[in-house]
């Protein structure tokens, strides 16, 4: 057995899991704030991306740049509620997923415009903090730290502080939590600025691996969002441990029939199989692995 | 009532009979004294939305020859549409072009399943297709499609001449190819076990494919290295191409490296995967690629970016397409300078298929277009170039690739 080719393929799962997992944390912040999926996450952190790219370019400290795009991104996150999606709060589902595709698009077509949609190079900040070791990346062990520290912050801020309690609120019963004086409406605008942070982070953290461009995020969104819902869309900590197990699955495939010497789902399905393993579990857990189970009044 | 009609028509016959210029200028829609109307379609939204720069680019050149004087006299009036890279969209465009703002011809159109969409159409309207922009070798049929042509080297062909080299260079060779999972990716897996002949076929030892969508292309990589292959035939685009560079490099994978002119640029590929990983690349190359030093003194490529600060003011002298789009450009000047006032539409295609030994500025030296009424294929050469970690360096002769 090729022991080395084994190790390679799994901490190369592991890496990619770790870029699913900052997508999916993402995902379930927008989530446990709105209820909604957002499709344009990904676009808003690549365009977060771009910005800490030009920070960066006009001569400022990586770390500088980094908290100062965090800084915009929230902010921009709170605008886009407060400007455009405060005015579809009583609008159908439909209504405000075609909202989404829009700013995707829009995000998209934008930073094309102003960026150009050459690839570009995006520091890491790891680089000369990790040691290089032949399986892992510098890089990639600070992506996974990054998760980590972002994951247990999120914790600590949801379970407890009041702000987190009453973002909870203001996204599961809204009529309840107005009741008892909590803003709804600022609540969900901050959990925009707190969705549009993490996934500037989530962005900055990819892009050093996949290259900046437009589409930096078109197909992770995808793969982000199957993470979430197998660990569970309404935890941080099941959405990230199910972009490892996506990431882990993925390759596992190729390893299995490298091992028995056989290639019957090959690179060209091995996508395909992972989410139909997703859907499987979904089946028998339609919360997903860790989500909790919600029972609602009817 | 009548008597007034015959009159003006004796007039108007009068009229036509008394300036015998007019009669040896010939039109068909799209063209007149003052003007030549061109229609385009490409991506300027969408995932393929990267390739909407080489419209700009064609547009800026036309705005050029335009504040020059124009071709003979006449103003090109380049009519540029979004199709999205969807070929539902590209009919729809393409016959508003032809239809409704009667378009001469159409020009540079993007995309293989895009061309291939409106490829009938136009071919039954007699309307010319001309320098198509895909590198798929479908384009050069003038029996079946006298009305379509190709421009660039056709990606088969890159493969089988990467193959061809292998075979009489490297004698141990064991083959790694990565390709992408889509038309683009099997032309050059078709070229490459073309190129390598049944009885080489077990130099291939691994032949692995990505989709456009996989985040990164890690696990290629490794699957590569892992067949035990010391050549690695790289023919991805260029996002997992830089990716595949440096993870080569990460994993102390060291095979001798060919790489597609797709992804050939330097600023755009080659520094972001990290130059020191990329030296020793081979490539086979038909342009002048702008960001390499070695043309800083070239009189063409000066020319061209003279241009780019004139036209392009804000766009990224990086980006090839404003390369590409620029050389296209020039060969349909050519081609609509040498057909003089017969601008018909069938004398366009005559034209254009019969350009001989024309060298282009941004064309790399000895690498010269011809076409002929059975040969429709324009650029049927390449040179292969070495990269040193800061310039592509060219090696050996211009090689023919003339498509089988």
């Amino acid at each position: 057995m090729n022991w080395e080719f084994v190790l390679h393929q799994a901490t190369s799962g592991l890496a990619n899991g770790a870029i699913y997992a900052s997508v999916a944390l993402a995902l379930v912040m927008i989530y446990t704030a709105t209820e909604h999926i957002n499709f344009a996450q990904g676009e808003m952190a690549m365009f977060s991306c771009y910005i800490a790219w030009q920070l960066i370019d006009w001569g400022l400290p990586y770390w500088v740049a980094f908290f100062c795009t965090i800084a915009i991104s929230f902010a921009g996150g709170v605008a886009i509620e407060r400007v455009i999606l405060k005015r579809f709060h009583n609008a159908p589902v439909l209504a405000v997923i075609i909202v989404f595709i829009g700013l995707l698009v829009i995000f998209n077509s934008i930073a094309g415009w102003i960026w150009s949609t050459v690839l570009k190079q995006f520091p890491s900040p790891f680089v000369d903090i990790f040691p290089t070791t032949k399986l892992v990346g510098p890089h990639q062990l600070g992506v996974v730290l990054t998760i980590l520290i972002i994951l247990t912050g999120l914790y600590l801020f949801f379970r407890f502080t009041p702000l987190g309690l009453a973002m909870r609120a203001a996204a599961q019963n809204p009529v309840s939590a107005r009741l008892v004086g909590v803003r709804v409406n600022w609540m969900l605008a901050l959990g925009w600025g707190l969705a549009a942070a993490v996934g500037a982070v989530a962005g900055m953290m990819v892009a050093p691996i996949v290259f900046l461009d437009p589409n930096l995020m078109a197909g992770i969104l995808l793969y982000g969002f199957a993470s979430a819902l197998l660990g569970g869309i309404s935890n941080p900590g099941g959405a990230v441990l199910g972009g490892f197990i996506l990431g882990l699955l993925e390759n596992g495939i190729i390893v299995v029939e490298n091992l028995v010497g056989v290639t019957v789902f090959g690179n060209e399905l091995k996508l395909t199989v992972a989410l139909i393993v997703v859907i499987a579990v979904l089946i028998f857990k339609p919360s997903g692995l860790f989500g909790k189970v919600r029972v609602k009044r009817v | 009532m009548s008597a007034l009609r015959l009159m003006g028509g004796l007039a108007a016959a009068l009229v036509l009979a008394a300036s015998p210029a007019l009669a040896q200028k010939k039109y068909d829609p799209g063209a007149s004294d003052t003007e030549i109307k061109i229609g385009h379609s490409i991506p300027y939204s969408g995932p393929a939305s990267a390739y909407g720069t080489i419209g700009k680019a064609i547009a800026s050149y036309f705005k050029k020859v335009n504040d020059e004087g124009g071709i003979n006299g006449r103003k090109v009036n380049f009519i540029s549409h979004d199709d999205g890279y969807s070929p539902p969209r590209t009919v729809e465009v393409v016959r508003q072009l032809v239809e409704q703002e009667q378009v001469l011809f159409v020009f540079n159109t993007l995309g293989t399943p895009t061309n291939t969409a409106i490829q009938k159409y136009l071919n039954a309207k007699k309307v010319p297709q001309l320098f198509v922009a895909t590198g798929a070798s479908k384009w050069g049929k003038p029996k079946e499609f006298p009305w379509t042509m190709g421009w660039q080297p056709d990606y088969a062909t890159e493969g089988a001449l990467y193959a061809k080299y292998i075979l009489e260079n490297i004698p141990d060779a064991k083959i790694g190819l990565l390709y992408q999972n889509d038309d683009f990716g099997k032309d050059y897996v078709e070229g490459v076990k073309r190129g390598l002949g049944e009885k080489n076929m077990s130099k291939l030892v691994a032949s692995v494919s990505f989709e456009v969508t996989d985040p990164t292309i890690d696990s290629q990589i490794i699957q590569l290295k892992g067949a035990g292959a010391n050549v690695f035939i790289n023919t991805a685009t260029p996002k997992a191409a830089a990716q595949a560079i440096r993870k080569a490099a990460e994993i102390d994978w060291k095979p001798t490296h060919f790489l597609t002119n797709v992804s050939s640029n330097i600023q755009t590929v080659l520094i972001p995967a990290g130059p020191e990983n990329a030296k020793g690349i081979i490539t086979a190359d038909y342009r002048k690629d702008a960001s390499d030093p070695q043309w800083a003194n070239d009189k063409g490529v000066a020319d061209w970016r003279a241009w780019m600060a004139k036209y392009n003011p804000d766009a990224n002298v990086a980006d090839q397409n404003y390369v590409y789009g620029y050389a296209v450009a020039q060969t349909l000047e050519g081609v609509l300078r040498a057909a003089g006032d017969n601008l018909t539409r069938a004398n366009v295609m005559k034209e254009a298929a019969s350009i001989k030994d024309l060298q282009l500025p941004m064309l790399l030296p000895g690498i010269k277009i011809s076409t002929g009424p059975n040969d429709f294929y324009p650029i049927e050469a390449v040179q292969l170039a070495k990269f040193t970690g800061k310039t592509w360096e060219l090696f050996g002769k211009v090689i023919e690739s003339r498509p089988e």
